[in-house]
């Protein structure tokens, strides 16, 4: 079950055309996309770099994981890199399952499970021109904000 | 001496301003190597926040590491 990750934008009618098995009667997908507000601040983009043999191999962990505690046929899943506009697809996931209730439940998972332990990270960049990695503010700095 | 070879991401590529070096170190364990970069290179995030990677794999702060290893330090994720 294959985790990328990718520098071109992540095609999610294909990505999912991959998952099509005559078993399946279920197909779940997950889109993360990029959102115009963070915190009450105007976000213009965002700059997602990863540590890519590491965060593809976490990726198939998480989906073989997945495939061990639900009742699934396949998983897969894609995480872009580079910077990003507003409303491009960030991440995605796709399970399929004989049954739906599997297919919900697994895709939360690989979705939760990728947020925290791929060796990715985002830095936001607000309408205001400053900028910011997320999570890694330090204490006396609220935002870490630059210039 | 040990050689190292470091390779930096996200903030940390910034605060050092470069993506990878070789390192000569007497420091035996990933977290007493970073605690040698951010003294040196002034790093924001405290050691206890970053996990490290050997030869593409997670390991522990205190794993000991041998001439040659790849290392890099990982600040909090953020991914998704």
């Amino acid at each position: 079950m294959p985790f990328r990750i990718s520098s071109d934008p992540i095609d999610p009618v294909a990505s999912q055309q991959t998952l099509r098995n005559a078993r399946a009667g279920a197909c779940v997908t997950f889109e993360g996309w990029v959102r115009d507000l963070n915190d009450g601040e105007a976000v213009q983009s965002l700059e997602y770099e990863a540590y890519a043999p590491l965060a593809e191999k976490e990726g198939e962990r998480i989906l073989a994981e997945a495939q061990s505690k639900f009742p699934i046929e396949a998983a897969s899943g894609v995480h872009r890199v580079g910077h990003l506009r507003l409303n491009e697809v960030a991440i995605w996931v796709g399970v399929t399952a004989q049954h739906r209730a599997a297919a919900f439940e697994a895709c939360r998972y690989i979705i939760d499970e990728a947020k925290a332990r791929l060796p990715v990270w985002k830095k936001e960049h607000y309408a205001t021109g400053a900028t910011t990695w997320i999570n890694c503010a330090t204490r006396g700095e609220h935002t870490e904000k630059t210039r | 001496m040990p050689k190292l070879h470091i390779q930096y991401f996200a903030i940390l590529r910034e605060q050092r301003g470069a993506t990878e070096e070789s390192l000569a170190t007497v420091a035996s364990t990933p977290r007493a190597v970073y605690e040698e970069l951010r003294a040196r290179y002034r790093f924001s995030l405290p050691a206890d926040r970053i996990r490290a990677a050997v030869n593409d794999e997670f390991v522990a702060a205190d794993a000991p590491l041998r001439d040659g290893d790849r290392i890099v330090f990982i600040p909090p994720v953020a991914g998704g």
